[in-house]
């Protein structure tokens, strides 16, 4: 018994001298997060415009309901999300519109800073998401 | 040259009191200050963590950060409490710790000339001849206090906590008591100033190489006297929320924090002088050698804090009765057996 006492106390005093430490001054220092890291979505842009469809397949699949998309016509023909929306309130980050997206519109990144002031501010819109870096 | 003794000038007998007094209360009250900053930093680094590091250079002024806290944090009697012993509790456990610290000697004799007369100051605020019964009286007080704040609280957390404390108090006490029997059997006195006189000689003439047993027994009856981990039943926040001091909050709260640390300095205190040769060796700076021994004892029980988890309850007793108790007693055995055959 004595020498586990021991054992333990030397562990303890062993994590006491320095360069044991595990800690990151987070407001200072920041980790990078892993490339698979769900965060802030972001809209793919193509030639200037959101790459997406508006298959409306990612407010299908999505479980918190979170997206909402409104598709238009342009001039050409093609279908086109006049309103894209994702209140990250309801979002829980499971990353499945990435995944139904047929046409690898929408990604995530590693933003994960997302405190905001005021609940509007919570609401990504198109031109917000396409902005996402 | 005559030495006089103060006794005979009463104005300045009152004037060196007075000095003795606030040095003594003054530098305790600091360590309970800092210790509290130590005790997060040493443990936040065996824990892998950093500790306080924002307010102040390496988080130096936190301890004052946290007094101004609590001292505006608005201060709450629950309308159920027994509101006398509620307000009472932690002055009651506070004081009787902090006046232990009278008897602790923390140096050699002074000597100060004033018309034409020289004095000699003692340090140490008062020599009594039962300075070791004092200490166990005012360590056996400061139980009150909490089970007075337990019970007053009216709340069932807080009762238990308080029931605790005194049940752990009866138990350790007779051992702590026990163990140190047998280093009055040594010195065959109980003042404090003739136990350090009396390992003064060397390092080897200190008592924890002639009582290594009763040394260990009161550490660990000394660290559950205190209530501190692993013996810290009474607070046991993880089962009793915080025992004892669940319904506190505000200066209160800050008194029983006060109250740990202050006791944690005078059991740092009492092991020093009975066992470490007090304020008389290595170096020949008498306050700075007791300062050190409480320093690293004071180290020590932070650092089994931040090594081992808490007994349980039943263990607790186990181990006091029939463990810690039987020890103490065989080790005055032994003790007298030697000192008979020695004469």
């Amino acid at each position: 018994m004595i020498k586990e006492f021991i054992q333990g106390l030397s562990i303890t005093f062993k994590h006491l001298l320095p360069g044991h430490s595990t800690t990151v001054q987070y407001p200072k220092v920041k980790l990078q997060p892993s490339d698979r890291f769900r965060g802030l979505h972001r809209l793919v842009p193509s030639h200037d415009r959101a790459k997406c469809v508006a298959c409306y397949l990612c407010p299908t699949v999505c479980p918190a309901k979170c997206i909402t998309v409104e598709s238009a016509e342009n001039e050409k023909g093609e279908k086109y999300p006049r309103v894209y929306q994702i209140d990250l309130l309801r979002c829980i980050f499971c990353g499945y519109c990435v995944e139904a997206c047929p046409v690898e519109a929408i990604e995530m990144t590693g933003n994960y800073e997302l405190a905001n002031y005021h609940r509007d501010d919570f609401v990504f819109d198109k031109q917000r998401l396409l902005n996402t870096k | 040259m005559e030495l006089l003794s103060l006794s005979n000038a009463p104005l300045l007998f009152i004037a060196a009191m007075m000095i003795k007094i606030l040095v003594v209360f003054g530098v305790t009250m600091g360590i309970v200050a800092y210790a509290t900053w130590v005790e997060r930093k040493v443990i936040g680094h065996m824990q892998t963590r950093l500790g306080p590091t924002l307010t102040g250079p390496m988080g130096l002024l936190q301890p004052i950060a946290d007094g101004i806290k609590l001292f505006f944090k608005e201060d709450i009697i629950p309308t159920e409490a027994s509101k006398i012993p509620f307000v009472l509790a932690p002055m009651m456990i506070l004081i009787p710790s902090l006046i232990t610290m009278a008897v602790i000697p923390f140096g050699s004799d002074m000597q100060f000339t004033a018309g034409g007369k020289t004095y000699i100051i003692p340090l140490q605020i008062t020599d009594l001849n039962i300075g070791i019964l004092y200490i166990l009286a005012m360590a056996g007080l400061g139980v009150y206090g909490i089970t007075l704040a337990g019970w007053s609280s009216n709340s069932k957390y807080s009762l238990i906590g308080g029931i605790r404390a005194s049940a752990q108090m009866i138990s350790y006490e007779l051992a702590a008591g026990l163990s140190i029997i047998a280093v009055f059997m040594l010195s065959e006195t109980l003042s404090m100033r003739e136990i350090v006189a009396q390992q003064s000689g060397s390092i080897l003439d200190w008592y924890v190489w002639k009582q290594p047993l009763a040394f260990l027994l009161f550490m660990i009856t000394g660290t559950a006297e205190i209530n501190r981990t692993p013996f810290d039943m009474p607070e046991a926040e993880s089962e009793l929320v915080s025992g004892f001091c669940t319904e506190y909050s505000s200066m209160k709260y800050a008194l029983f924090f006060m109250a740990e640390y202050a006791n944690m300095v005078v059991i740092a205190g009492i092991i020093a002088t009975l066992f470490l040769g007090g304020w008389s060796g290595p170096t020949p700076w008498g306050p700075v050698n007791l300062l050190g021994k409480i320093f690293g004892f004071m180290f020590f029980l932070m650092w089994i804090r931040a090594t081992f988890p808490r007994v349980r309850y039943d263990q607790l007793m186990k181990l006091g009765w029939k463990v810690l108790l039987p020890l103490a007693l065989a080790n005055i055995v032994v003790t007298g057996l030697v000192v008979v055959l020695a004469q």
